[in-house]
């Protein structure tokens, strides 16, 4: 693909040009601004490393990050790349270990990523080895600085980032509290290999007007309809963003009557499947909340899952679901989870569809990057609004994006 | 149970999937089967959830139903390319297989690597699955999974 590397954009905030999903140079610039820029990046969740030495590694942007509980108990976290030669430090997804050696040529280092020993750092016999001047501590892997909120632990290279709780705003946050009210359990992981630029998937997460219109499950049942009650919070950087839908009424609706995605001839054989618990006694029956740049929560009836979303080149992006329960879940519980779980991942009766969109995008658009993907609903600004038909928090992330990208 | 009676099931099983009959999918189960699509990472760290997790022959129909009158994904079809059995126990076996996915377009992948973990009924020699396990080696999926495995 020829590179364009002069993006030009059309006025406001409810035009994107196609070529910022297209251009083999914007991610370059995406991972030096962006990534390592003023943001917070996912990185794992607390109960997922809970004893000193515990790790995992995972990415920012595309840069490899080890994620480690240090003897002090604190997270720490680190770019996986040997000082010496730039060779991954660690290999695995995750582990315990009391401190890192490289395979390479077995530099040493802390958990928190100091390094502390250099393999025949005085030569054999006298002969070799390292300058005399060569000192170990001006020798660091790049750290991150962490912060953590309600278990989920953020990362961010940028001395400039405000603090993660202004950041996100106070409707994420709440949220967030509530989704981690009790001691929160992984109970599955899986990827899905998206062949989209990653940021078609970080609007996807924050397009409320989609989800009832491509997803005929959302509507038929009742899970998510815009004539439902609910709404859309958006932070003040325009970022990250929550939707909520609450419960429907018992009020017939017929605003979805000549629309494909509501089959009222659909029935299930095993209604069981979308059988719920109101786990937290409110009338929320969806929140998607989203964390700039790629981080996503949902809540489902009774599922949680984390969606964390990495590029891997231009057009192909690694959506890493974790799903998620509460480590005292009832039996009954539990299993309610796993059945509502058929509408996650890749393979569920909604997400497998946002899954194949984003390329659906792509290859409309292969021959227009001068176009633009129009975001007009519900006007042109980012504030929250009280109706999801709308693409406030689309534009909310652009604003962002925009503002860091310097375009 | 025998390793005949076994490669005849999966022969079966496999052809229902491949020659796009998802309707007589179901009836490989025992009306309160389990199965369940997860990978061998999930499996070893004790993680419950699946991909795809139905407790009952009706889940299955539904899943079906579901492909056919909801759910957007694009044409395409599957190979299966099903392995010997290993019998494992009075009523249990594994079977490793292949699935070759062909879309639309053309393209053509090794869409998925794994092994059966299952638990059969035998009913006079004809088998049905009470539980049948479909660990992938990879938890890495391109795009979807919307046909089963």
């Amino acid at each position: 693909m020829d590179q364009i590397s002069a993006v030009s954009w059309p006025k406001g905030l409810s035009q994107v040009p196609f070529h910022v999903y297209q251009d083999p140079e914007l991610l370059h610039q995406e991972q030096r601004l962006l990534f390592e820029g003023p943001v917070w990046n996912y990185l794992c969740l607390e109960t997922e490393i809970p004893n000193p030495g515990d790790w995992r590694t995972t990415f920012v942007g595309r840069m490899p990050v080890v994620v480690v509980r240090t003897e002090t108990g604190a997270v720490a976290a680190f770019e996986n790349r040997c000082v010496h030669r730039g060779a991954l430090i660690c290999l695995d997804n995750a582990g315990n270990s009391k401190d890192f050696t490289c395979v390479y040529h077995a530099w040493r280092y802390d958990l928190s990523g100091n390094l502390k020993s250099i393999a025949f750092r005085k030569g054999v016999n006298g002969k070799g080895g390292m300058p005399d001047d060569f000192r170990a501590e001006d020798h660091a892997t790049r750290k991150l600085r962490i912060e953590t909120i309600s278990g989920l632990v953020f990362g961010t290279f940028s001395g400039a980032t405000p603090a993660l709780e202004a950041f996100i705003g106070p409707e994420v946050a709440a949220a967030l509290r509530i989704n981690a009210s009790r001691k929160l359990q992984v109970i599955g992981r899986f990827t899905e290999v998206l062949p989209n630029n990653w940021k078609l998937y970080a609007e996807n997460v924050r397009d409320s007007y989609h989800a009832s219109l491509l997803h005929v499950f959302f509507a038929t049942f009742r899970i998510n309809r815009l004539s439902q009650g609910g709404g859309i919070n958006v932070s003040p950087n325009g970022g990250c963003a929550l939707s909520t839908t609450l419960a429907p009424t018992d009020a017939a609706d017929t605003s979805y009557s000549d629309i494909r995605s509501v089959d009222d001839s659909l029935r299930l054989s095993d209604p069981s499947t979308l059988d719920a618990e109101n786990e937290h006694g409110d009338a929320v029956r969806q929140q998607i909340l989203s964390i700039f740049p790629s981080f996503a929560m949902q809540r489902t009836y009774n599922v949680m899952a984390i969606r964390q979303f990495i590029p891997r080149g231009v057009d192909k992006t690694d959506l890493n679901w974790v799903y998620l329960g509460y480590a005292g879940d009832t039996p009954t519980l539990r299993r309610r989870r796993l059945k509502q779980l058929n509408l996650a991942g890749p393979a569920g009766f909604v997400s497998m569809e946002d899954g194949c969109i984003g390329n659906f995008v792509e290859r409309g658009s292969v021959a227009a990057p001068d176009g633009v993907s129009l975001l007009e609903m519900g006007g042109a600004g980012t504030e929250s609004q009280e109706s999801r038909a709308s693409e406030t928090a689309i534009r909310g992330f652009w604003k962002m994006w925009r503002g860091i990208m310097g375009q | 149970m025998n390793t005949e009676q076994l490669n005849r099931l999966n022969a079966e099983y496999a052809a229902a999937i491949d020659d796009d009959r998802l309707e007589q999918w179901p009836n490989f189960f025992e009306a309160d089967c389990l199965y369940k699509i997860t990978s061998a990472e999930n499996l070893r760290d004790g993680n419950e959830a699946g991909i795809v997790y139905a407790d009952s022959r009706a889940m299955l129909a539904d899943r079906v139903l579901a492909l056919r009158r909801a759910n957007i994904y694009e044409r395409q079809t599957y190979r299966h390319i099903v392995g010997t059995p290993r019998v494992t126990g009075p009523d249990t076996a594994e079977t490793p297989f292949l699935v070759v996915r062909t879309m639309r377009d053309g393209r053509m992948d090794l869409f998925v690597a794994g092994r059966y973990r299952d638990r059969l009924r035998n009913d006079g020699g004809t088998l049905t699955f009470r539980e049948r396990f479909v660990i992938c080696d990879s938890s890495h999926f391109d795009t979807l999974v919307a046909i089963p495995l």
